[in-house]
């Protein structure tokens, strides 16, 4: 297993083996392929703050913004050549309408001199117009299938988002529950990026067709990534 | 000569019928009524307050009554109690006297019980006299129908005020006792209470900010008989589970009719049942009762009371208020009591007649505890109340009534803010954070106007908010009041089925539902681990969904003990001062027991004692690690701030700080660096380690951390409106909450710090599980009076403080340090 150098040099980030693809989880929660220069980022959820609001539930309408800062910081880190998108980038259908200026200005620089992916969610089965990039389905890359949805059928090697995996650890008496990568031999599922989006705990049922017993789990911590133990992993 | 009874004949009649006469302080709240004043009566338990705040609305019914062609003019009297089980009592005692002077008066409840069809009917056709909850009030003040239906109010009448007016609830009374009087402006009120420090308070609450209700005192009755109970076995140095005692505590209950044994905590409640019943030896109905239990099984044991069929029952605080639910001749108060006035209305539930003295047992748990103990006897025996401070109202509070107010029939901006300062609690409120409240219920209150659209309130054109559709109101009524519960976990006896060798244990469900814990406390569990509830001790097997799922241990099996038996009443600041003026007084100690005279002679032999004003800070070696304890009597929530901020602060001075444990007295701090020695070279300095800016940029770093914090926001988000509790048509879980208002916070206080939610949210925390009002007092209060004594090893009082159990780790909130530790425990099994 070899290591690839994280951008600003401060700390190693660990690389694994997806087939012939090598993919590095980065702490924002995106996954860096540098032999492909390209970063996938899951279940943005943009406007999620929006959507709540027109039920009148006014959460923070700052959302949009955070969430794009992430990911500006994992892009600064690697400058990719290439981003995708990897589903449920907006809350739901009309989120593309509420977006708003800065954020769309932000959205603009991210794409600026760089191949944008956008694929399809269950959330956002469409990408309004004016939002740049390309709409697909899923694609493959290297050998890797990318799709939104995890399919526990897929033969091959997959990279996935849509579940929301997160892990619960007790420590010293003390619980914890991070977002985490879920990475096995043949698939990895992203954490969602998104600063509203919840999280689904990694022993929950869906992810036993997925990920098996052979797998490992890295948690967002502040600084850095944290690989624990499946063994140490809590049900919620 | 004869002054004419101010009473109708009926009334004299009654009375007399009765071989009893009315009381002063009866006849004194009619006269009042009459002349239109609103009054606080402040008397024992057994002084005949129920039918005093009553009486003048019984005797301009039954006048009423007299004029035949009166017709029903709507909604008399409204009573309102802290308990939908008070209301629903004191429903039936009123029967009694309505019925032997023959009145035509209507009495009814409306809880959370009632039906919908009730409701409706009370609406249109409203009895005289309405029995209620203030959250069942906060949603008939909220009515479209609300200016109608209290038109014709002429008197509320508050039972349990001191109760009332301490918590979010007693905002949100005022606040809605700020809408009745304008829209009933002949309205008057009467608030029954314990005795309380302040009564000032309790009269301006009442009547209005500017016009404080009257007063009418009742002196106490026979002085309560209260001891320290006295037993056999020597006080242990720490823990809190009395178990020493129970022996005695049993003798006591032998020899008394009813017992009540109060405890602090649900888990002293678990305890002290479980070792009660271990030495039943003579099979004494004795039950168990606290809020965690499930309902049916609590009605059951209140009925089994009332008949005279228990000989004594373990209670929480759910017993403390003023339910007569038998003939109770000994209260016992396991721990500490933390507060005088507390303590007072526990003992009043003994003996409810005046003319007879209280008798009560006070039961220390550890040797802190009997200097507390003794402390709060010299405080009864003087008459002296530390209840709390006046309120300073909530803005999550304001933001819901202010929600409400727009749901009725809408308002004007001015005209709210002026009635929402006639309520005391707001008394002080600014413009300015009314206005940011306004704006928050209608767009969220955002720098960034991005929700004007979906506004929730809108102003017409004469100014005048009203909230926007439907939906919204109904939104509203699901989520009205104040009690925003800690998310609970319902505990179900299943049954485990042992897996495939590798895999967990399966449980089933479907067993019996046996009462709630909350949702931290089950967090600290781990399948396997056994713990007391429901008097059983019970196997932790799983949670599933929304069920923490439990097994029955086996037999023998020796419980796990939480680790927050400490109880959640933090010690009183008028208790703390006497237990420090106690320890610096060596005379007063030949009164207490043996072994606590002699340990604190052993204290001033070995280390020292503080005089009142100061500070003790001991250092000292032990097991290769540095410790540093200090004694500020400032309760456990003010201490368990203190130790968070002092560890960050000892981790810049690199003393390599490790962890810490505090109790009501102490907090004792240990790490690798030598702090006597740092002190003694002046690379620390004690000083500067206790000065108060540690409530500066320290506090705010760790905040922004803090579970909570956290949790504090939480409370704010869902009273305020800002989370739901419950959508139409959905519930939401408890467990999606607490998920979400996390990522709220941290979005919220990254991007606008200021505001309002927050800056309520900061307020809680001054007051409330931070406690950072009390410790900033205390950190003002030994400026410049620390002494520090370094010692070789660990002082009696210090072994007192380090026995507690519940310590913190210091790196407390930060996770990544736990999440290195989960990861390096893969690694060192990976090498080994």
């Amino acid at each position: 297993m070899n290591a690839a150098m994280a951008g600003d040099g401060a700390a190693t980030e660990a690389a694994f083996l997806l087939g012939r693809l090598v993919v590095v989880p980065d702490r924002s929660g995106a996954l860096w392929l540098p032999e492909e220069r390209t970063l996938v980022v899951a279940d943005l959820h943009l406007e999620k703050g929006s959507s709540y609001a027109r039920r009148g539930v006014f959460l923070p309408p700052y959302d949009s913004a955070a969430t794009l800062a992430s990911l500006a910081a994992a892009v600064t880190r690697h400058a990719p050549a290439r981003i995708i998108a990897l589903g449920d980038s907006f809350h739901d259908r009309d989120a593309g309408e509420r977006f708003g200026g800065a954020e769309r200005a932000t959205l603009a620089a991210l794409q600026a001199g760089r191949d944008w992916i956008w694929v399809t969610g269950n959330h956002d089965p469409q990408i309004g117009g004016g939002l740049g990039g390309e709409v697909v389905a899923s694609l493959s890359l290297a050998g890797v299938t990318l799709r939104h949805e995890p399919d526990a059928a897929e033969a091959g090697f997959e990279i996935a988002g849509h579940l929301h995996p997160a892990a619960k650890l007790r420590l010293r008496g003390r619980a914890l529950r991070r977002r985490c990568f879920a990475l096995s031999a043949r698939r990895c599922v992203l954490p969602a990026m998104g600063a509203y989006a919840g999280g689904l705990n990694l022993r929950d049922e869906a992810f036993r067709p997925l990920l098996g017993t052979g797998f490992s789990a890295h948690l967002l911590g502040d600084a850095r990534l944290f690989r624990i133990d499946p063994r140490l992993l809590l049900p919620d | 000569m004869v002054t004419p009874s101010p009473l109708p004949s009926a009334f004299t009649g009654w009375f007399t019928s009765r071989g009893w006469s009315a009381r002063p302080h009866q006849l004194a709240l009619l006269e009042e009524a009459r002349a239109g004043r609103s009054t606080l009566l402040v008397a024992p338990t057994g002084a005949g307050k129920t039918l005093a705040g009553f009486l003048p609305s019984l005797v301009e019914l039954s006048q009423r009554q007299a004029v035949p062609e009166a017709k029903r003019e709507g909604l008399h009297t409204l009573y309102i109690s802290p308990l939908k089980a008070l209301a629903v009592d004191i429903a039936r005692n009123l029967e009694a006297p309505i019925r032997e002077m023959g009145l035509a008066v209507t009495v009814e409840t409306r809880t959370g019980d009632t039906s919908a069809a009730k409701r409706t009917r009370q609406l249109r056709a409203p009895p005289d006299i309405l029995l209620t909850t203030p959250e069942q009030l906060a949603l008939l003040v909220s009515h479209r129908d609300a200016a109608p239906f209290f038109a014709s109010l002429r008197r509320i009448v508050l039972d349990e005020l001191h109760a009332l007016v301490t918590s979010k609830r007693g905002d949100l009374l005022s606040l809605d006792l700020a809408r009745l009087r304008s829209l009933a402006p002949q309205v008057s009120a009467v608030g029954l209470s314990a005795t309380v420090r302040e009564p000032a308070d309790l009269q301006r609450f009442l009547g209005g900010s500017d016009t404080p209700a009257g007063l009418v005192t009742v002196k106490g009755g026979a002085a309560a008989r209260i001891g320290i109970l006295q037993t056999p076995t020597r006080l242990p140095m720490a823990g809190h589970t009395t178990g020493h005692a129970m022996g005695a505590i049993y003798e006591a209950i032998k020899a008394h009719k009813l017992t009540l044994v109060f405890v602090n905590t649900r888990m002293q409640a678990e305890f002290a049942f479980q070792a009660l019943w271990t030495i039943n030896d003579d099979n004494l109905p004795i039950a168990l009762h606290h809020g965690s239990l499930d309902a049916t099984q609590r009605r059951k044991v209140e009925a089994a009371m009332a008949d005279g069929r228990l000989k004594a029952v373990v209670c929480t605080a759910t017993l403390d208020l003023g339910i007569d639910w038998g003939d109770v001749d000994l209260v016992v108060n396991l721990g500490a009591p933390k507060g005088a006035s507390r303590l007072m209305q526990r003992i009043g539930r003994s003996n409810h007649r005046m003319d007879e003295p209280s008798q009560a047992l006070l039961v220390p748990s550890n040797r802190f505890e009997l200097l507390e103990c003794r402390a709060a006897l010299d405080a009864v025996a003087e008459a002296a109340q530390d209840t709390a401070d006046a309120r300073i109202g909530a803005l999550d509070v304001l933001a819901q009534h202010v929600l409400g107010v727009a749901c009725s029939d809408g308002f004007d901006s001015d005209a709210l803010y002026r009635e929402v300062c006639t309520a005391s609690p707001y008394a002080g409120l600014e413009r300015a954070d009314f206005d940011a409240v306004v704006h928050f219920v209608a767009t969220g209150g955002y720098a960034l106007k991005s929700y004007e659209r979906f506004a929730k309130l809108r102003q017409d054109k004469a100014g005048h908010w009203r909230a926007t559709n439907a939906r919204i109101i109904q939104q509203y009524r699901m989520n009205v009041g104040t009690i925003v519960e800690s998310t609970m976990l319902k505990v179900r006896l299943g049954r485990a089925r042992a897996g495939k060798p590798g895999q967990p244990s399966q449980v089933t469900r479907g067993g019996r539902l046996l009462g709630e814990v909350e949702e931290y406390f089950a967090e600290t569990l781990t399948p396997g681990d056994t713990f007391i509830f429901a008097g059983e001790v019970l196997r932790f097997e799983g949670i599933t969904g929304n069920e923490a799922v439990c097994s029955r241990a086996a037999p023998g099996t020796d419980p796990k003990i939480p680790s927050y038996a400490g109880g959640k009443f933090p010690l009183s600041t008028f208790l703390a001062a006497r237990v420090r003026a106690m320890l610096a007084d060596p005379g007063e100690w030949d009164s207490l027991p043996e072994e606590v005279s002699s340990w604190l002679h052993a204290q001033r032999l070995k280390s020292r004692l503080p005089k009142p004003g100061e500070l003790l800070v001991e250092t000292f070696p032990r097991g290769g690690r540095f410790y540093l304890v200090a004694y500020p009597f400032e309760g456990r929530l003010a201490h368990q701030t203190l130790g968070m901020l002092l560890t960050r602060r000892l981790e810049r001075a690199r003393m390599r700080p490790l962890g810490f444990v505090c109790n009501d007295y102490g907090m004792a701090c240990w790490g690798l660096g030598d702090m006597s020695a740092a002190i003694a070279r002046g690379a620390l300095s004690l000083d500067e380690l206790f000065s108060q800016d540690m409530l500066g940029d320290d506090l705010e770093e760790w905040l922004a951390e803090s579970a909570l914090m956290k949790r504090t926001f939480r409370q704010c988000a869902v009273i305020a409106g800002l989370i739901e509790r419950r959508f139409p048509g959905q519930e939401k879980n408890g467990r999606q909450v607490t998920m979400s208002t996390d990522l709220v916070y941290d979005v919220l206080r990254r991007h606008e710090p200021e505001h309002v939610l927050l800056k309520a949210a900061r307020a809680d925390a001054a007051t409330g599980l931070l406690d950072i009002k009390r410790l900033g007092q205390m950190l003002t209060r030994i400026s410049g009076r620390i002494v520090h004594q370094p010692l070789d090893h660990v002082s009696p009082l210090g072994v007192s403080v380090m026995l507690e159990i519940g310590r913190e780790a210091v790196y407390g909130e930060a996770a990544d340090e736990i999440l290195a530790e989960a990861e390096a425990m893969l690694i060192e099994e990976a090498m080994a």
